[in-house]
């Protein structure tokens, strides 16, 4: 899928993040190319979640450039980064519990049909897009049910459903496969199979191996807020890796 | 981008949650609703008056000078927040209102332009003193309404802090603008301002008229607008709302804002039927307000209530009341029992959200 002459859809350029005394990431290159899905591995605090926060405009890089489609981005929010294009299903999922299916995954973007002056929510379009939604990702969730309700992959389905709603290029998932069944870690790979063919470029935030050798194009290994390896899948091993993440090889 | 289905979703391995199992029949909401049914039964049986025309009036009149108010604090509940500051605001949305009214009808006033009739300009257009006053008292709302917002949503400060200082700063104030004596309505628009209050229409109250209107204003806004989802994602998960791109510190403030309004209302509104807005008027109603709110189902932890919730909550506390002075019970049982209301209807909601 990943084309020598596209342009990527996301290029980092020497980004470093510090916190008071604390370095977090230090002169990090990335490159993710359309329809590429690209694992990033790494113990806790080797820097993904500031790296994928930073992505995603909820921090500021201290140092470095985002070119995204070729061109600078600067992110001062989230929603600068969903305008442009850019999804991300976080860990904690960011539902509210309290509303139903169809109401998180159009949260903050509901469909609305105009009555002469006033514009109210269209719950029947809003309803039968997140069923097809759901649909795709073979998940048997009702869009009118209540979140709390719900079984983790259900709520994972949600949270995944949200980010197909826009035509995003670059969809970060954090832990996606960590807390839910079995059979539900196959859909959600499969999902991310349907992306890459669209052309969508994917970053998966896992810890587990099986999971980004199954799926991923290519794997970056971070480790103490720099990146020690960016190898295609079939050229590393889960053995090789699993020295990267815990540092007994330093870099590849 | 829609991905074709490779076949219809099917639903074999998740039951669907049966009608009873879901809205009104699984909330706190419903369950109060219930309980004031067989309370108003057993007052049927109780008390002979209770049913008669002239009591009924009474009730639908007392519960509605403060279910607007608790209409306005259930927005604010359901975001998380609470405002305490709703009594003093209703006192002091009533004393501005009335200043104003009796000093643009007043012929030596500094402010006011005398027709040659002897009257002041404003008095001569039916009701513009009146509009100018109300616009007054609610404006004053607004801005208290729009300094809790600003100070929560923008500042960070907890609601229970700000809007505490909000209830004395704005009872201090009432205290400085009439010197401790707070006003009467006046000039000649005071009786459009008397009809308008406490006045009826065909025998139903008017303030039990605009309680209809808005409590429906509500459910619309709560339930079908993009605002009223916003409120109830706030609720639910601030941390979701911002990450999805509500826009959090704009609803907040709107919250704060629609409470300090709904309040101000029921100031002017109390004052029409009291015929004054003493300095002290409306002293502790933020407790009544809230405990009404939280009876009817609204959840303090953020997430739940509605329009519904919140005038069960109040015609409950309005019928105990008024059924303990039928049944001729000292009024002062009244206040022990709001109280032992208050934690059952909590207790029960959550025995049964531990059962299912």
């Amino acid at each position: 899928m990943a084309h020598a002459d596209a342009t990527p859809v996301l290029e980092l350029r020497g980004i470093g993040k510090e916190f008071g005394a604390i370095r977090a990431l230090h002169d990090v290159d990335m490159q993710v190319l359309p329809g590429e899905v690209v694992g990033l591995m790494g113990d806790n605090g080797a820097g993904k979640s500031t790296l994928v926060k930073i992505i995603a405009g909820n921090f500021r890089p201290s140092h470095g450039e985002i070119r995204f489609a070729g061109n600078a981005v600067h992110f001062s929010r989230p929603v600068d980064a969903r305008g442009v294009g850019i999804e991300v299903v976080y860990q904690d999922l960011a539902l509210a519990d309290n509303l139903t299916a169809a109401a998180n995954v159009f949260l903050g973007r509901e469909l609305k049909r105009k009555y002469g002056p006033i514009a109210l929510l269209d719950h029947k379009a809003m309803a039968a897009r997140a069923l097809e939604l759901f649909g795709e990702l073979r998940s048997e969730t009702r869009p009118d049910d209540l979140v709390k309700q719900m079984s983790g992959g259900q709520r994972q389905a949600v949270a995944i459903a949200r980010t197909r709603l826009s035509n995003a290029r670059l969809v970060m998932m954090d832990e996606p496969t960590a807390a839910i069944s079995v059979r539900q870690v196959e859909q959600v790979l499969g999902l991310i199979h349907r992306l890459k063919e669209q052309g969508v470029a994917v970053m998966l935030i896992s810890h587990r191996m099986p999971d980004v050798f199954a799926v991923c194009d290519r794997v970056i290994v971070m480790r103490r807020g720099e990146k020690r390896a960016d190898k295609p899948i079939h050229e590393t091993s889960p053995e090789e890796i699993t020295a990267l993440i815990t540092g007994a090889k330093e870099a590849a | 981008m829609a991905m074709p289905m490779e076949s219809p979703i099917s639903f074999t391995n998740v039951g669907k949650i049966r009608w009873w199992q879901r809205g009104i029949f699984a909330s706190q909401t419903g369950y109060v609703l219930l309980a004031l049914a067989v309370l108003l039964v057993i007052m049927h049986f109780a008390s002979p008056y209770f049913f008669t025309e002239g009591n009924m009036q009474n009730v639908a009149k007392n519960f509605s000078f403060i279910a607007i108010a608790t209409l306005g604090v259930t927005f604010v509940i359901i975001t998380g927040g609470i405002d305490l500051s709703v009594g003093s605001m209703m006192c002091f949305s009533a004393m501005i209102t009335s200043m104003v009214m009796t000093e643009l009808s007043a012929p030596g006033s500094p402010l006011v332009h005398m027709a040659a009739d002897g009257k002041t300009v404003l008095a001569n257009v039916p009701g513009l003193i009146l509009l100018i006053s109300i616009l007054a008292g609610l404006g004053v709302a607004l801005i208290a309404g729009l300094v809790n917002g600003f100070c929560i949503a923008v500042l960070g400060l907890s609601p229970f802090v700000t809007t505490l200082g909000m209830l004395s700063i704005v009872r201090g104030l009432g205290y400085v603008v009439s010197n401790g004596r707070g006003s009467f309505p006046g000039g000649p628009d005071a009786d459009y301002f008397y009809a308008l209050t406490s006045g009826d229409v065909l025998g139903v109250p008017v303030p039990f008229i605009y309680l209809v209107i808005l409590a429906l204003a509500m459910a619309v806004v709560l339930h079908h607008s993009a605002f009223g989802r916003h409120v109830f994602a706030l609720g639910g998960n601030e941390k979701a709302a911002e990450l999805t791109g509500i826009p959090v510190v704009r609803v907040k403030i709107e919250v704060y804002v629609i409470c300090a309004l709904a309040a101000g209302l029921q100031g002017i509104i109390i004052s029409g039927w009291l015929g004054s807005a003493p300095a002290n008027m409306a002293t502790s109603y933020e407790l009544n307000v809230i405990a009404a709110a939280v009876i009817g189902g609204a959840n303090l932890a953020g997430g739940i209530g509605g329009p519904l919730g919140a005038i069960v909550g109040c015609v409950l506390l309005e019928v105990i009341r008024n059924g303990l002075v039928l049944a001729q019970v000292s009024s002062y049982w009244q206040q022990t029992l709001v109280g032992v209301i208050i934690i059952l209807a909590v207790l029960v909601d959550r025995i049964r959200s531990r059962m299912s």
